[in-house]
C-alpha cells in the first residue's frame, strides 16, 4: 500500500498521496514517515545512510540507523558518496547526489499552505485548481512589511510548474538543490499520513516574484572546524556569555573538507 | 498451479524497485534478476509487477485466460472485475484497452487513476520514440513494438488532462519500462 502511494506519488510530483501510516516503534516527529517510506524500499543491495539536520551522530540517525542495521541487515554508512538511500531530517547532504542515489525525507507537516487555510478539505480543492493566491499573498506581504520573505526554512517550491510542495522544514539554502536533482527525493510524513515525490530532474521552484528572486540565506561565516565557505552553517552557543561557533551542519562534507581533499 | 516469488519478501522488494526506478525515469527499460514463471501468455515482468503490487485491496482487470486468471487470482489474492472501467491494477496480455475507458481520478485525488500493466512484443531503448518530462535529464528514446498505432494520440489526451490520467507499466519478458502521465512522446526523427 506504502509502495502503491510511492508510484503514484512519483506519476504526480508534488502531489500529495493519502496513505494508511502504520504505528511506529518510536513517537511521531520522530521520522515516522520516513521511516515506513525507507522501510518499503529498501533492498539487501542497499547502503543506508540516516541525518538529522546534516548529522549522523546524533540521536534519532544513530537509532533509526540501528533500527534498520538490526531488522534489515542492511548495510550502514556515514559517507554521503557510499549510501544508496539517505534518510533525512531538514537537510540535504552537501555532497551533490547521483542517479543511483534515493533521498528520504522525514515530513512534519507536508501541507505548504497550513499556515493559510486550516480546513484539509479546502486546501485539496486549492490543490487541484492550482490556485496558489494564499502562499503568493503571505510572501507579497511579507516582502512588503520586511523587505524580505520570512521563511528561512520550509520556504514553499512549485513543482514541474504545477503543485505547491512542502520542501520539509530544509533551510532555504537547500531549496536550489531540490531543483533538477539527479536523485529521486522521496517524502514521507508519518502524523499527516501522506507521500509524495519529486523525479529525478524535474523542475523545482522556489516561489517567489520576478522582482525579488528567491535567495537562498547562509550565515556569512567560515566553518570553525573546516574552514568552509560554502558549507550550511549551525551556530553553536559554547557558554553563557554570548560566546558561539559556525559549524557545518553536514558531518560528512565537514570530515571531507577537514581532511583537505573531496575522497 | 504454478509458484509464484520463490522469496515472497525479496523478490517483491526487487520487483518493486524496478517499477519504482522505472516510473521515475521513465522510458530506462530494466530487467529483473529472478522474476516468477508465471502461465502462458504471461509474461515474468508483468507477472513480477503485478504480484509486488496489487493485493486484496485493489479491484483488478485483466485480459487473461483461464489457468492465467486463477494463478493472478491465487497469488495476488486481488478482486478481479468483468469490466476494466473500474479497476486499480490492469494486466493487459493482447489489445490495450482504451486509455479513455480506465479510470482516471479526480482533480482533488488523482493518485486513484489506474494504473495499466501492459504486455508487449519488444522494448528497445536507444531508437523510436523521443521522451521527455519529469525523471528524464535531456531525453530517453525507447521504441515499443506491439502497441496500437493510435497509442501516441491516445497517449496526449490521457496527458492532456493531467494531473487526472493513467500510468503505464509496459512488460516484454523479463523486461518492463513505465510512462508516468507525466510522459511527451515525440515520434522520433
Amino acid at each position: 500500500m506504502i509502495r502503491r502511494a510511492i508510484l503514484k506519488a512519483i506519476a504526480i510530483p508534488g502531489h500529495q498521496i493519502p496513505f494508511g501510516a502504520r504505528e511506529m516503534p518510536l513517537p511521531y516527529g520522530w521520522g515516522t514517515g520516513g521511516i515506513q517510506v525507507t522501510a518499503s524500499i529498501l533492498g539487501p543491495s542497499d547502503v543506508l545512510k540516516v541525518i538529522d539536520q546534516g548529522a549522523d551522530d546524533t540521536t534519532n540517525a544513530v537509532s533509526i540507523r540501528r533500527f534498520f542495521a538490526r531488522t534489515a541487515g542492511v548495510a550502514t554508512t556515514t559517507r554521503t558518496a557510499e549510501a544508496t538511500v539517505i534518510q533525512t531530517r531538514h537537510r540535504i547532504p552537501e555532497r551533490p547526489l547521483r542517479e543511483d542515489q534515493i533521498l528520504v525525507f522525514q515530513v512534519p507537516m507536508p501541507e505548504p499552505l497550513f499556515r493559510l487555510e486550516p480546513r484539509l478539505a479546502e486546501t485539496r480543492r486549492l490543490h487541484a485548481l492550482a490556485d496558489y493566491s494564499l502562499a503568493q499573498v503571505k510572501l507579497y506581504e511579507d516582502i512588503a512589511q520586511q523587505g524580505e520573505s520570512a521563511s528561512s526554512y520550509n520556504h514553499p517550491v512549485l513543482v514541474n510548474g504545477r503543485y505547491l510542495m512542502s520542501p520539509s522544514p530544509i533551510p532555504g539554502f537547500d531549496n536550489p538543490k531540490l531543483d533538477r536533482n539527479p536523485a529521486l527525493l522521496l517524502f514521507g510524513a508519518g502524523r499527516e499520513k501522506k507521500i509524495y515525490a519529486v523525479p529525478p530532474y524535474t523542475p523545482v521552484k522556489s516561489l517567489d516574484f520576478d522582482d525579488h528572486p528567491f535567495a537562498p540565506m547562509r550565515a556569512p561565516h567560515p566553518c570553525a572546524l573546516c574552514g568552509s565557505t560554502a558549507h550550511y552553517l549551525d551556530e553553536i552557543v559554547t557558554d553563557d556569555r554570548g560566546g558561539r561557533m559556525f559549524v557545518c551542519s553536514d558531518t560528512d562534507a565537514c570530515a571531507d573538507a577537514a581532511a583537505g581533499a573531496p575522497r | 498451479m504454478r509458484p509464484g516469488f520463490a522469496d515472497p519478501v525479496l523478490d517483491a522488494q526487487a520487483a518493486f524497485r524496478a517499477v519504482m526506478e522505472a516510473m521515475a525515469r521513465p522510458g530506462r527499460v530494466l530487467r529483473l534478476a529472478a522474476p516468477p514463471a508465471p502461465p502462458p501468455p504471461l509474461a515474468p515482468a508483468a507477472a513480477a509487477a503485478l504480484l509486488a503490487l496489487a493485493d486484496a485491496e485493489t479491484p483488478l482487470w485483466t485480459d487473461a485466460p483461464e489457468e492465467a486468471r486463477g494463478w493472478i487470482a491465487f497469488h495476488s489474492g486481488a478482486p478481479l472485475l468483468a469490466a476494466p472501467g473500474e479497476a486499480e491494477f490492469l494486466l493487459a496480455t493482447a489489445a490495450m484497452p482504451p486509455l479513455g475507458l480506465l479510470r482516471a481520478g479526480s482533480d482533488e485525488a488523482p493518485q486513484e487513476g489506474a494504473t495499466l500493466i501492459l504486455q508487449v512484443e519488444a522494448l528497445r531503448p536507444g531508437a523510436g520514440w523521443r521522451l521527455s518530462g519529469p525523471g528524464i535529464a535531456e531525453e530517453h528514446r525507447l521504441a515499443v513494438c506491439g502497441l496500437p498505432a493510435d497509442f501516441p494520440a491516445q497517449w496526449a489526451a490521457n496527458a492532456a488532462r493531467f494531473p487526472r490520467g493513467v500510468d503505464l507499466v509496459l512488460a516484454a519478458g523479463d523486461a518492463l519500462a513505465a510512462f508516468p502521465r507525466t510522459l511527451r512522446i515525440e515520434e522520433g526523427g
